[in-house]
C-alpha cells in the first residue's frame, strides 16, 4: 500500500479545492541550488503557460472555422501534464486521450505541428489526418491521441508489456479521464499490469466530470484511486493544480515502475475550466457558475506564479516577458498553419495498409 | 512429402516463425500452460518460454489491446483468440486501433500483428459459439483477413501474416483443425490476397474459402459423376480479394456460385457478386447464386443445425441451377 501520510493530507485538501485559496503549494522537488530551483520553476511555468496561451488562440480560431470536428480543450488541467512529463526520459513513452493537446506540447510537439494538425494541414504532426483527437508522434514516443473513452488503457498496458519484454527500463504514463475508470477496458487493463508488473502509470485525471456527467452520478466509488486496491495496485490521490504535488507523486510512481516495474494507479484531482468541447458551453448545464469561479481561484498557472514571485523567482516583467515569447510562438503557429497545404488528394488512399513483404 | 493436420500445420508455422524472430510473441487464453485450446500452441512453452507464449485472464479487449500497444513500439504480437466468437469483445481494439492505426499517424505507427483463432460453426454449439465473422472483418480498411482451407494454405498463409507489416485476421476452422493433407518439410511462405484454384473445370465456377471450399470440393466431386466439371476457386484470402482470378475463372465458365459460411446479408459472396456483375457482365450465362447460412441465429438442435447450414446437397441445387438442369 503506498497510500502515503503526505499524499492523503493532499488528497483531503484537494477533496475541498473549490475552498481553497490560491496558497496551497506542495514542496519544492528536484531543485537543490536557488539556480537550480529558478530554472526548473520557469521551465514549468513556460511548459504550463504555452498549453494555456496555445489552446485560448485554439478556442479562438475554432470559432472562426479554421478547426473543426471534435475539439477537447485541457485549459485548468496544465499542472497535471506538465508535472508528469517533465520527469520523462526522451526513451520514456506517453500515451492519452483525445483532450491531448496539453500533454503533445508538454512532451515537446511543436505548436507549429499541432497547430497545423488542427488546420487538417499537410505539416500537421500527423498530416492532417488525425486532428485534434488524434495528434501522435514517434520520434517523441507520443503514442497519441485515442478518440475512444477506455481504449487506449489496454494499449499502454501493452507498451508496458514490451518494454518487459526486452528487459528496459522506460516507463509509459497513461493519461486518462476519471470516467474511463467505469469502462471494462480500464480494469483488463490495470489487472493484466497489476498481474505481470508492467511498468506503467495510470493518470486518473479527475476533472469532475465525463461530458456534462458528474463523477458522483458515474461512479459508485468516488475518490476513485481506491479502485487500485481491486488489483492489489499502489495507488495515490493528488491535488492536481500544484504542480509540484503532482511532480512529488509522479516521481515516487515513476521509480516505482522503473526500478521495481510496477504500475501505480493515481488520481489527480483537477478542474476542466472549459466545456467538454467546443460545443460545450462553459458552465453548461450540469455545473453551476459558482462552482467554476471557486475552482479558477486554484488556477495552477496562477499557484505556480504566485509561488515563484514568493520565492523571489519571477518577477512581473519576468513573467511579461514569458507570456510574449509565449504568445509569438503561438501566433508563429497559426502563421504557420495558415501558410500549410491542404493534403494532397494522394494521401486520401496512402497508409491504409504499410507496403510489405513475406520474404 | 508428409501428411500432417491442419493443426500441425499452424503449430510449424507459429514454431518456425517464433525461431526465426525474436519479436515474435503468442498471447491468448490457455496458450500456454494448457498448450492452446485446440492445442494449436502444443509444446511452445517449452520451447520458447513464459515471455513469449503468454497465458491471459480472460479478457479478450484486454489482451488485444495489450497486442496493439505492443505491436506499437516494435514487437510482432500474435493475438490468440480462443474463438472468433469471443472477439467481438476485442472488436475495438483490432477495428479502433490495429486496423486505422497507421492511416490516423500517417503511416509513423504500423501495427505487425496477426489475430487468430477458430471461426464459424462446430457442431451443435449452439448461437453463441456458431459464428463466421469473416465478412465483419473484411468491411474494414487497413486489416488483412485470411481464411486458410488446407493444412498446406494455413502453414503458408499464417507464416506470411506473421511476417506482414499490417494487421491481419487470419480464421481458422474448428472443423479443420483434424484435417490432413501434404505439408512440405521446407520451408515456403504463400503470399497473402492470392487466390488459387483447387480443382479446375469449365462448366460453372464455385468461389468459396476456409472451411467451405472442402464442401465446395465434395460437391464438385460429385457432380462430376453427373458429367458437370466445376471449377473450385478458393479465396484464401478474402481481404484483398483476388478480384482477378475471380475474374478469369467466372469468364471462362460463365456461371458461379458462391459458397460461404456466414449470414447472406452483406456477407462476403455479396462482395464477389459485385466484382462478378462488373468485371463478368458480359459473360454470364445465369446470375450468380449464393449459398450461405440461413438467415437465423444457429440453432442447437441436431436437425436444426444441419438445416441452417450451407452444405453439399445445397451446394449441388444451386449448381445445378445456374446450370438450368433443375
Amino acid at each position: 500500500m503506498s497510500t502515503t501520510k503526505s499524499s492523503k493530507r493532499r488528497a483531503a485538501a484537494s477533496a475541498t479545492a473549490a475552498d481553497a485559496d490560491a496558497k496551497a503549494v506542495a514542496s519544492d522537488n528536484a531543485a537543490s541550488s536557488p539556480e537550480e530551483r529558478r530554472a526548473l520553476h520557469r521551465e514549468l511555468l513556460h511548459s504550463m503557460l504555452l498549453q494555456r496561451r496555445f489552446e485560448e488562440r485554439t478556442a479562438e480560431m475554432y470559432a472562426i472555422g479554421r478547426i473543426g470536428g471534435f475539439c477537447h480543450l485541457y485549459i485548468g488541467q496544465e499542472a497535471v501534464s506538465t508535472g508528469f512529463i517533465s520527469l520523462l526520459r526522451p526513451d520514456d513513452y506517453v500515451i492519452t486521450t483525445y483532450r491531448d493537446h496539453g500533454q503533445a506540447l508538454a512532451r515537446g510537439m511543436t505548436p507549429r505541428a499541432i497547430m497545423a494538425e488542427l488546420f487538417g494541414r499537410v505539416d500537421g504532426c500527423v498530416g492532417g489526418k488525425g486532428g485534434s483527437m488524434h495528434l501522435f508522434d514517434k520520434s517523441l514516443g507520443f503514442l497519441g491521441g485515442h478518440g475512444i473513452v477506455g481504449g487506449h488503457i489496454p494499449i499502454a498496458a501493452g507498451v508496458g508489456f514490451a518494454i518487459k519484454y526486452r528487459g528496459g527500463d522506460q516507463v509509459i504514463v497513461c493519461f486518462m479521464g476519471e470516467a474511463a475508470v467505469n469502462n471494462g477496458a480500464f480494469h483488463e487493463a490495470l489487472n493484466m499490469a497489476a498481474l505481470w508488473k508492467l511498468p506503467c502509470l495510470f493518470v486518473i485525471e479527475n476533472n469532475r466530470y465525463g461530458m456534462g456527467t458528474a463523477v458522483e452520478r458515474a461512479s459508485a466509488i468516488n475518490d476513485i484511486y481506491k479502485r487500485g486496491a481491486s488489483y492489489d495496485m499502489p495507488r495515490e490521490m493528488v491535488d492536481g493544480q500544484d504542480v509540484f504535488a503532482v511532480r512529488d507523486a509522479a516521481e515516487r510512481a515513476i521509480a516505482r515502475a522503473r526500478t521495481e516495474s510496477t504500475p501505480t494507479l493515481l488520481e489527480i484531482r483537477t478542474y476542466r475550466f472549459m466545456g467538454h468541447s467546443m460545443s460545450d458551453a462553459v458552465s453548461g448545464t450540469y455545473r453551476t457558475k459558482e462552482e467554476l469561479e471557486q475552482y479558477l481561484k486554484r488556477d495552477p498557472i496562477s499557484l505556480l506564479r504566485a509561488r515563484m514571485e514568493a520565492d523571489g523567482d519571477l518577477t512581473e516583467d519576468d513573467w511579461n516577458a514569458m507570456d510574449d515569447e509565449i504568445k509569438a510562438v503561438v501566433q508563429d503557429s497559426i502563421d504557420f498553419a495558415e501558410n500549410s497545404p491542404e493534403p494532397p488528394l494522394e494521401a486520401l488512399m496512402q497508409d491504409v495498409l504499410v507496403d510489405t513483404t513475406s520474404d | 512429402m508428409p501428411v500432417i493436420t491442419y493443426r500441425e500445420a499452424l503449430n510449424q508455422a507459429l514454431r518456425e516463425e517464433m525461431a526465426r524472430d525474436d519479436r515474435v510473441f503468442l498471447m491468448g487464453e490457455e496458450v500456454a500452460v494448457y498448450q492452446g485450446a485446440y492445442k494449436v500452441s502444443k509444446g511452445l512453452l517449452q520451447e520458447f518460454g513464459e515471455m513469449r507464449v503468454v497465458d491471459t485472464p480472460i479478457t479478450e479487449l484486454g489482451f488485444a489491446g495489450v497486442g496493439v500497444g505492443a505491436a506499437m513500439v516494435g514487437l510482432r504480437p500474435i493475438i490468440e483468440f480462443m474463438t472468433w466468437n469471443f472477439a467481438l469483445l476485442a472488436l475495438d481494439q483490432v477495428v479502433n486501433a490495429a486496423a486505422k492505426m497507421l492511416y490516423m499517424t500517417s503511416g509513423q505507427f504500423n501495427m505487425p500483428m496477426v489475430f487468430r483463432g477458430p471461426n464459424g460453426a462446430a457442431l451443435q454449439l449452439a448461437a453463441q459459439h456458431s459464428q463466421a465473422w469473416e465478412s465483419w472483418l473484411a468491411h474494414i480498411p487497413g486489416l488483412k483477413v485470411v481464411v486458410p482451407a488446407t493444412p498446406y494454405d494455413a502453414k503458408g498463409l499464417l507464416k506470411a501474416a506473421i511476417r506482414d507489416d499490417n494487421p491481419v485476421c487470419f480464421l481458422e476452422g474448428e472443423m479443420l483443425y483434424n484435417t490432413k493433407g501434404e505439408v512440405p518439410e521446407e520451408e515456403y511462405v504463400i503470399p497473402i490476397g492470392k487466390a488459387e484454384v483447387k480443382r479446375e473445370g469449365d462448366h460453372v465456377t464455385l468461389i468459396s474459402h476456409g472451411k467451405m471450399v472442402l464442401t465446395a470440393l465434395q460437391a464438385a466431386d460429385t457432380l462430376a459423376k453427373e458429367g458437370i466439371r466445376c471449377e473450385v476457386l478458393d479465396l484464401r484470402t478474402v481481404r484483398p480479394m483476388d478480384v482477378e482470378a475471380i475474374t478469369a475463372s467466372v469468364r471462362k465458365t460463365n456461371r458461379a456460385v458462391v459458397v460461404e459460411e456466414g449470414w447472406e446479408v452483406c456477407g462476403v459472396g455479396a462482395q464477389v457478386v459485385d466484382y462478378v456483375q462488373r468485371t463478368c457482365f458480359d459473360y454470364l450465362d445465369a446470375p450468380v447464386l449464393r449459398v450461405h447460412q440461413v438467415d437465423a441465429p444457429m440453432p442447437y438442435a441436431k436437425n436444426l443445425e444441419k438445416a441452417a447450414k450451407p452444405d453439399v446437397p445445397k451446394t449441388i441445387a444451386a449448381v445445378k441451377q445456374v446450370l438450368y438442369l433443375d
